[in-house]
C-alpha cells in the first residue's frame, strides 16, 4: 500500500519546524518513521502535512553532563544502544533497546519518536518510568519538562499537545550501586513485548522501580511490587512478593497474540527475573 | 490534491539518479520504478517483513519505510552493488553453496542486512545470527540453512581478508 498525498516540509531548524506545527494544525512531525510510515502506508492517518525532522541535526545527539543525560529526540535507536557512554549508569536503556525491533528498524528508528508514539507494547517507555525520566517538550511558544510518570498518558497517548514535539529526554544519575534488570517474553526476537519488565533497585538508596508493560494502556510503575522489594530488603521472599504484585496488578485483554490470563502470569514471571537480575548487579557493585 | 513535487539527487551504488518526484512516493518504489533497480524486492510494505532492506549510509534500512524524498543527498546501496560482473560477492557464493534460498524473495534484503552485519560481527555466533536475522521473512527455508550459509559468509569473508 502507499501512502496518501501530503504537504511534505523538512525544515533545518528546530524554531522552523516549531513554526510550521504551530500554523499547521493537524500537521504530523516524522521522525524515524518506523511507526508512522506504517500508517501511512495503511492509510490510517492522513495528515494534510508532513513536518520531516530529520533534517534538524540539533536534535540528535547525546550529552553526558554532572546531572545525568541528555538524549535528543532524533537520536537513532542504534546509536544509544552502540554509545558507550550509557553503560555505566543507563545499561538499563541499552539492553532494553536490543529488543526494540531490528536492527533495520532501529538505524533509522528515534528514540524521542517510540516515546512520542507510545505504543502499549513499546519497551522505551517503560525505561523511561524505570529510570525517572524527564521529557523536554517545546512549541512555538515556550518549554514543558515533563516526569515521564506524566507523560505515558494512555494507549498511543501521551501529554504533547498539538504544536508541542518532545526536544530530549534528561535521565537523573540512578542512586549510587543502583542494579537493574530487563525481561521480556515476545513471540519472535524483535516483535512487540506480550509481557516485559523493567526494574532499578538500590539498596543503599532504599530505591527499587518496578515498570510491568505490554499488557493493557502500556508500561506502569507497580508501587506495590516496589514497596515489596525495598520493605523485604530485596531478599527472595520480596521478590516473589513483588512478582506476585505484579500479576495482581496488570490488566491484560485476550487478543490474538496470548490470552489474558497467560499474559498476567508471565508479566509476573518477568518481574522476578528482571528483579533477580536487578538484585545481583546491585550485590556485584558493593565496593567503593 | 498536493500535486508539489521535488527535484532529489540520490546515490545508489555509486550512480546518481536525478529525478522530479511526488512526496509521498515511497524510496523503495523509487528503486525499483525511477532507478529501476528491481532486486530490491517488496514484500509487505510495512516494515514486517525485510525483503526491501537496502544499507542506507550504509546502515541497514527498510526502504519501504521511507520516502523517497527523505533520501535527497543520500548514499545507498543495493542487492545489485555486491557481484562485480560475473564474481559473486563472498555472501552469494555461501547462499548459493549453502543452498540458503528457495524461491529468493526474501534474499536481497537478507544479503543487505547480512553485509552490515557481518562488517560489524567478523566472527559471530549462531544466537547472534538469528538475532540479526530476526528483522528477514523467509516463507521457503526454515532458515537453518540461511543460518548455515551466514556462518560459511563469515568464514569466506575473513579468508578473504587475510589472503595477500
Ligand atoms: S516491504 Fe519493506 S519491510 Fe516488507
Ligand atoms: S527463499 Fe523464498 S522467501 Fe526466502
Amino acid at each position: 500500500m502507499k501512502p496518501p498525498s501530503f504537504a511534505y516540509r523538512d525544515p533545518a531548524t528546530l524554531e522552523d519546524a516549531l513554526a510550521l506545527l504551530a500554523a499547521n494544525a493537524d500537521a504530523r512531525p516524522l521522525a524515524g518513521g518506523q511507526s508512522l510510515m506504517p500508517m501511512l502506508n495503511f492509510r490510517l492517518v492522513h495528515p494534510p502535512m508532513i513536518v520531516d525532522l530529520n533534517r534538524i541535526s540539533a536534535l540528535a545527539g547525546i550529552v553526558i553532563g554532572a546531572d545525568g543525560v541528555n538524549i535528543g529526540a532524533m537520536t537513532r535507536q542504534r546509536d544509544a544502544e552502540r554509545h558507550a557512554g550509557l553503560a555505566r549508569d543507563w545499561a538499563l536503556l541499552m539492553e532494553a533497546l536490543r529488543h526494540v525491533g531490528h536492527i533495520q528498524t532501529r538505524s533509522r528508528g528515534t528514540v524521542g519518536g517510540s516515546l512520542a508514539h507510545n505504543d502499549p507494547a513499546a519497551e522505551l517507555p517503560a525505561v523511561m518510568l524505570a529510570l525517572d525520566a524527564v521529557m523536554i517538550v517545546r512549541s512555538a511558544v515556550g518549554t514543558r519538562k515533563i516526569a515521564a510518570t506524566d507523560f505515558f498518558v494512555s494507549l498511543l497517548t501521551t501529554a504533547l499537545k498539538a504544536g508541542e514535539l518532545l526536544v530530549s529526554i534528561h535521565l537523573p544519575h540512578p542512586p549510587r550501586h543502583a542494579g537493574f534488570g530487563f525481561a521480556e517474553i515476545a513471540r519472535r526476537h524483535g516483535d512487540f513485548a506480550l509481557a516485559a519488565a523493567a526494574v532499578v533497585v538500590s539498596r543503599g538508596g532504599n530505591h527499587a522501580r518496578v515498570v510491568a508493560t505490554g499488557m493493557g494502556e502500556g508500561p506502569r510503575r507497580i508501587l506495590e511490587a516496589e514497596a515489596a522489594l525495598v520493605e523485604g530488603k530485596f531478599s527472595d521472599a520480596a521478590i516473589t512478593a513483588a512478582a506476585a504484585a505484579v500479576s495482581t496488578a496488570v490488566e491484560p485483554v485476550d487478543d490474538l497474540h496470548a490470552p489474558a490470563w497467560y499474559r498476567k502470569k508471565i508479566a509476573g514471571v518477568m518481574a522476578a527475573r528482571a528483579c533477580r537480575d536487578a538484585i545481583t548487579r546491585m550485590a556485584g557493585q558493593t565496593n567503593e | 490534491m498536493n500535486d508539489e513535487r521535488r527535484t532529489i539527487r540520490v546515490t545508489i551504488n555509486g550512480q546518481v539518479f536525478e529525478r522530479a518526484v511526488a512526496p509521498n512516493l515511497l524510496l523503495s518504489d523509487f528503486i525499483r520504478h525511477e532507478a529501476e533497480l528491481t532486486g530490491t524486492h517488496v514484500g509487505c510494505e510495512h516494515g514486517v517483513c525485510g525483503a526491501c532492506t537496502i544499507l542506507y549510509e550504509s546502515q541497514p534500512a527498510r526502504s519501504c519505510l521511507m520516502l523517497a524524498v527523505q533520501a535527497d543527498g543520500a548514499r545507498l546501496e543495493t542487492i545489485e552493488s555486491l557481484a562485480k560482473g560475473d564474481a559473486l560477492h563472498p555472501l552469494q557464493t555461501a547462499f548459493w553453496e549453502k543452498h540458503g534460498l528457495q524461491c529468493g524473495y526474501c534474499t536481497p534484503g537478507i544479503l543487505m542486512t547480512m553485509k552490515a552485519f557481518l562488517a560489524e560481527t567478523p566472527n559471530p555466533s549462531e544466537a547472534e545470527i538469528r538475532v540479526a536475522l530476526s528483522g528477514n521473512l523467509c516463507r521457503c527455508t526454515g532458515y537453518q540453512q540461511i543460518v548455515e550459509a551466514v556462518r560459511h559468509a563469515a568464514a569466506l569473508l575473513s579468508a578473504a581478508r587475510v589472503a595477500p
